[in-house]
This record gives structure tokens, C-alpha cells and sequence, in this order.
């Protein structure tokens, strides 16, 4: 055990991204739904407890460099860890790990057993994607693993129960796969400004060439690209067809990873990459995003208020919520920086919670409709406390982890002195009241329809991992020096341009 | 006089606009992908442009050469090719379940049967 250790010990940056990946191919050979079922959950609890430990290492004894393959640094591809990706790694790893657990009864009624081992090596790859993009400090290898993460996210929304997940996926393989172009482009312009593709080599042969018009149209590409990935206000037409239609795990898993990991990356090059060279001041940069996050906050959550579907409602909820992330960043401030992380980290548990409380109705109701929801107070009274409690999280209300990031985006809000700004996220987390409502309302106060059939509460196994992650949004509302710790630290290191 | 040394670029440039002018105008899901196709290409020849010096031969070293081209971008770009001929696989692939179910791959087409099945 001790000699095991000892030779995995310095390579733990590289077996994040090489084991999912060559599980992934072992879920094929093996072929059986349960033994493919039992290699993912494996390797994506022993990504999770990777990434803790590499968290730790990370707080302890600061940024980790690994050189691939032995090439030094900047010839060869790096894999750089610091506070900042080694929070959303260990986010990343841990939603695939918790919705795991619930997979096999929720795939059940969606995936044609025949099928269901390709489902598990299409997440494992997806993982792969998704904690590459994460600890690569490449901004080639970037592109790399957002396209892996990418095609597999789509084969993975194909498989909804109905035709119209089939047109979602292709409507997102479109969008995402301009998003990706850009993205290389992008990254084409920098090299040929630059000659490097190593993030902090980049970043410093940047500020040495000073600003120019390549490489403000490098970053406005770049922009474009990871902005249809997250799915910014007018970038997010992809996003509530994808979530309502694909199958509910994939919804749970890829709402709560896909788009916090765009985040990250656009944390990155906002702040790692173009930050001495495009000073937020001259482009006005932050002054666009921030109309475009607070635009998000305010539609997202009035589109949700009028849908039937509490699906696509929470869909539209993310669009909202992904608008407070990117308020966050472009207060460019420590507060507001601190808030849009930590809202990484909450939104992520939080709304996964959320969709894994719908796949739960979705499999003994067989529906998300609103209609579905009537009486469900009583008839599954676990489930939809789950619900309440998560709802009152994306509300905001104290003692949970909606509240913590939206404390630190108030304050990041009064800090810049933008007080309209503190007010208007106060506003829009009533909208979140309303939406939130009707399901509540509807879930403990209207009667089941006369003779509907008598629904028994959610397996253990689907009940087990929601309230894993709803039971989270409470403790880290509480307990925060993990989540808004390690966020606060990340912010200043990025402001304060120590990496 | 024109800027001969730069007409890459402007190749480069006019199949990305023709790209993304296909993907945005056409309803055909078939040709819709064309269109991504045509735009992909086109940042794979900016970056092979990229990377040629001029004059300058494979990066293989050898008597008599001095000057050889930026080997880097155009491996990138083995990447991207296999990454093009990824998603253009998908997307087939998706299109061929589409008419499976819908019986059309005309976007308009899909987008009625599918408002027709919300009225239902």
C-alpha cells in the first residue's frame, strides 16, 4: 500500500484526467450495465477523494505545477493547480460522483438497457472533459478537453425519452461547436502574438507586447466561445432545451459541472490571461458584462415564473443564476470575485440537488409538469422537503448557501459603490420567491386528482444522493470556510495578480 | 498595389463568414453542418498560414537548409481535424435519428410537428 503510494503520489494531477479516460473505454469492454455502473462509481469517487487531496496539498503548500510526460515547462503541456481550479475540481469530481449514486434506478426509465454501458462511458468521458479543462494550464489543451467534454455532453442529451431531445442536442452541438471555434481562433491569435500556448508563459509575454488590436479580437473571440458555453444572457438559447429534454441524471449532472467549469475558464483568461493587458477600464469590458449578467438575473427569472414544466423552469433559473456569476466577475472586485466563486460552488450542489429531486418525481410521476406536483407534499414528503429546502437555497434565504453568495456579491456590489446594482440583485431573488413559490404552493396545498394512483416515496438510492447535496446546501450555508474560504483566497490571488 | 503577403488571411476570413452565414441561413439540418464544417476549416487554414515562413521547408533538419517553417500550429491542427471529424460524426449521426423520428430534417418542418405537438 505504502510502495502503491509512493508511486502515484506525485502523479495525482495526471491520473484525474487519465483514469476516467481509460475507465471510460473499460465501461465498453465490460458491457454489463452494473459492472459498467460499478467502474464509473469507482473511479469517479476516487477522482473525488484525488481532488480533496489535492486541495489540501493546494492549501498547505500552494500552486501545484506538473510537467506531462516529463517536457519542462513551457515546451511541454503543464498541468497547474492552484486555490482557484483546485475548488472547482474538487466541485467538478464530486457532482459526478454524488450523482452516480443515483444513476442506475433513473436511467432505468430512460435508457434502453442495451445501451446503458455507452451512457456511463459518455459521462466518464464527459468527467474527463470537464476536469481537464479544469487543471490544464494550456490554453490549447483547454480547447482539447472542452470539445471531449462537449461531444460527450451531446451524446449524452440525445438519449431523452423523447425525439425532442434529439433536436435540443443538435441545436447545442451547433451553438457549442461555433463556441469551440472561436475559442481556437482565439487562441490562435494569442500564439501568434505570443509563440506560447502555456497560460502563465502567456500571460507574461502579453504584457510584454502591450495592448493591440489582435490581441483585443483574441479576447473578444475568446469571449464569444466560452460565453455560448456558459451560457451568458444572449448566448443561452441552447440551454433550457437541453436541460428540460435529456435524461434527468444528465440534466442534474451537467447543469451542475458544464457550465461552472465555463465559469472557471472565463475567470481564467479574464484574470490570469489578458489581465495587465486589457485593463477592464479601457474596453469597458465589465461594464458589458455586468449589464448582461444583471439582463440574465432579471429574464432568467421572469421566463421561469410563466413555465409549466418545472424542468425547464429550473433551467431557466440557471440562465438567472449564472447571470449573478458573471455579475460577480465583472465587478472586479475581491467581494464581487468571491461571490461569483462561491456562487461556482453553490449553485453547482445546490441545483444539482434541485434536478435530482426531479428525476426522483420524474420516475414515480413520470412527469416534471407542474400538474405533477399537486399534492406531493404528502404523498412524498421526503422528496419535496428536498425540494422546499433547495428552493429556499436559490432564494437566498439565510442559513443557506444561496445567501452566502449573494452576501458577498451585495457587499462586492457596495464595495464598487454601486448601490442600484446591491438593490437589483435583492429584486431579482424575489422573482426566485415567486417561481419557487408556485411549486411549493401547489406541492402542500392542492389536493392529488381524484383517483390518481398511490405513489410511493423515491428509491433510497435517488433519495440518498439528493439529500446528500440538498443536506450540503445547509451545512456550507453555515460553514463556509471551505466554500467561501477557499473562494475568498482564489479572488485575491487573482486581483491581486499572485499566481 | 495589393498586399499579396497577406491573401491567406483573406481567404481565411471570407470561408468563415461563408461558414457562419450557412449555419445561421439555412433551415436544412444536413446543410446546417456543412456550414460548421466550412467554418472549422477555415481556423485550421489560419493556422497552417500561420505557422509557414516563407521560404522556409519542413522542420527536418538537414544539410543545406537554414530556414524551416513553425511545426507547432499545424499539429495543433491534427487535433482539430480529428476534433472537425468528431462533431460532423455526431451531428450525422443525430441528424439520422432525427428523421427517424420527426421524417423531415428541415428545421421549420421539425419546428411544426413540434408546435403542433404543444397545442395537442
Amino acid at each position: 500500500m505504502e510502495a502503491l503510494w509512493s508511486l502515484i503520489d506525485n502523479d495525482l494531477p495526471a491520473l484525474q484526467i487519465a483514469v476516467p479516460l481509460l475507465a471510460a473505454t473499460l465501461c465498453i469492454v465490460v458491457r454489463r450495465p452494473m459492472a459498467a455502473w460499478t467502474v464509473a462509481m469507482v473511479v469517479a469517487w476516487g477522482s473525488f477523494l484525488n481532488a480533496g487531496v489535492i486541495l489540501h496539498r493546494v492549501v498547505t503548500t500552494g500552486t501545484i505545477s506538473y510537467a506531462e510526460g516529463g517536457w519542462p515547462v513551457p515546451w511541454g503541456i503543464e498541468l497547474r493547480i492552484d486555490l482557484l481550479n483546485a475548488l472547482v475540481l474538487l466541485v467538478v469530481t464530486g457532482i459526478c460522483a454524488i450523482v452516480l449514486l443515483a444513476a442506475p434506478r433513473s436511467i432505468e426509465a430512460e435508457i434502453p438497457r442495451d445501451k446503458r454501458y455507452l451512457f456511463y462511458a459518455a459521462y466518464l468521458l464527459c468527467m474527463t472533459g470537464l476536469a481537464g479543462m479544469t487543471i490544464t494550464g494550456d490554453v490549447f489543451n483547454i480547447f482539447v478537453f472542452l470539445e471531449i467534454s462537449s461531444l460527450s455532453s451531446y451524446a449524452l442529451i440525445s438519449q431523452g425519452r423523447t425525439p425532442r431531445a434529439l433536436t435540443s442536442a443538435i441545436q447545442y452541438l451547433i451553438m457549442g461547436t461555433i463556441g469551440g471555434t472561436f475559442i481556437l481562433l482565439g487562441i490562435g491569435l494569442l500564439y501568434m502574438m505570443t509563440g506560447t500556448l502555456n497560460i502563465v508563459d502567456l500571460a507574461n509575454q502579453l504584457a510584454m507586447v502591450g495592448p493591440n488590436r489582435t490581441v483585443l479580437v483574441a479576447a473578444a473571440c475568446i469571449a464569444v466561445g466560452v460565453g455560448i458555453k456558459l451560457a451568458v444572457f444572449p448566448l443561452h438559447i441552447w440551454l433550457p432545451n437541453a436541460y428540460t429534454y435529456a435524461p434527468a441524471v444528465v440534466t442534474a449532472f451537467i447543469a451542475a459541472t458544464s457550465t461552472k467549469v465555463a465559469y472557471y475558464v472565463f475567470v481564467r483568461f479574464a484574470f490570469s490571461v489578458f489581465r495587465i493587458n486589457l485593463n477592464f477600464d479601457s474596453t469597458h469590458s465589465n461594464a458589458i458584462l455586468m449589464v448582461l449578467g444583471i439582463s440574465a438575473m432579471f429574464a432568467g427569472s421572469l421566463v421561469a415564473i410563466f413555465q409549466d414544466d418545472i424542468k425547464r423552469m429550473l433551467a431557466y433559473s440557471s440562465v438567472a443564476q449564472i447571470g449573478y456569476m458573471v455579475l460577480g466577475l465583472s465587478l472586479a472586485n475581491e467581494y464581487g470575485l468571491t461571490g461569483g466563486l462561491v456562487h461556482v460552488f453553490n449553485h453547482a450542489i445546490m441545483k444539482c440537488g434541485l434536478f435530482l429531486v426531479l428525476a426522483c418525481v420524474l420516475l414515480r410521476m413520470g412527469s416534471t409538469r407542474l400538474s405533477a406536483f399537486a399534492g406531493l407534499g404528502r404523498r412524498m414528503p421526503l422528496t419535496f422537503a428536498a425540494f422546499v429546502v433547495g428552493g429556499l437555497s436559490l432564494i437566498g434565504v439565510p442559513m443557506t448557501v444561496g445567501f452566502v453568495s449573494k452576501w458577498y456579491l451585495v457587499l462586492g456590489a457596495l464595495d464598487a459603490g454601486l448601490w442600484p446594482v446591491a438593490v437589483l440583485i435583492l429584486l431579482s431573488s424575489l422573482l426566485a420567491l415567486v417561481y419557487i413559490w408556485r411549486v411549493v404552493e401547489v406541492g402542500y396545498f392542492s389536493a392529488p386528482p381524484e383517483g390518481a394512483e398511490v405513489v410511493t416515496e423515491a428509491p433510497f438510492s435517488m433519495l440518498l444522493p439528493t439529500w446528500i447535496l440538498i443536506g450540503s446546501t445547509l451545512v456550507f450555508g453555515v460553514w463556509t470556510s471551505l466554500s467561501a474560504g477557499v473562494a475568498s483566497a482564489a479572488a485575491r490571488m487573482l486581483i491581486g495578480g499572485v499566481s | 498595389m495589393i498586399e499579396w503577403g497577406l491573401y491567406n488571411y483573406w481567404v481565411v476570413i471570407f470561408l468563415m463568414m461563408t461558414g457562419l452565414y450557412v449555419v445561421i441561413s439555412r433551415g436544412n439540418l444536413v446543410k446546417k453542418i456543412i456550414g460548421l464544417n466550412i467554418f472549422q476549416v477555415s481556423v485550421i487554414m489560419f493556422y497552417v498560414s500561420m505557422g509557414k515562413v516563407r521560404g522556409g521547408t519542413a522542420p527536418i533538419e538537414a544539410a543545406g537548409f537554414e530556414v524551416y517553417s513553425n511545426p507547432l500550429p499545424h499539429v495543433l491542427m491534427l487535433t482539430a481535424i480529428v476534433v472537425g471529424v468528431a462533431t460532423t460524426s455526431l451531428a450525422l449521426a443525430l441528424v439520422v435519428r432525427i428523421n427517424e423520428a420527426y421524417g423531415t430534417i428541415e428545421e421549420d418542418e421539425i419546428r411544426k410537428i413540434e408546435a403542433d405537438e404543444d397545442a395537442s
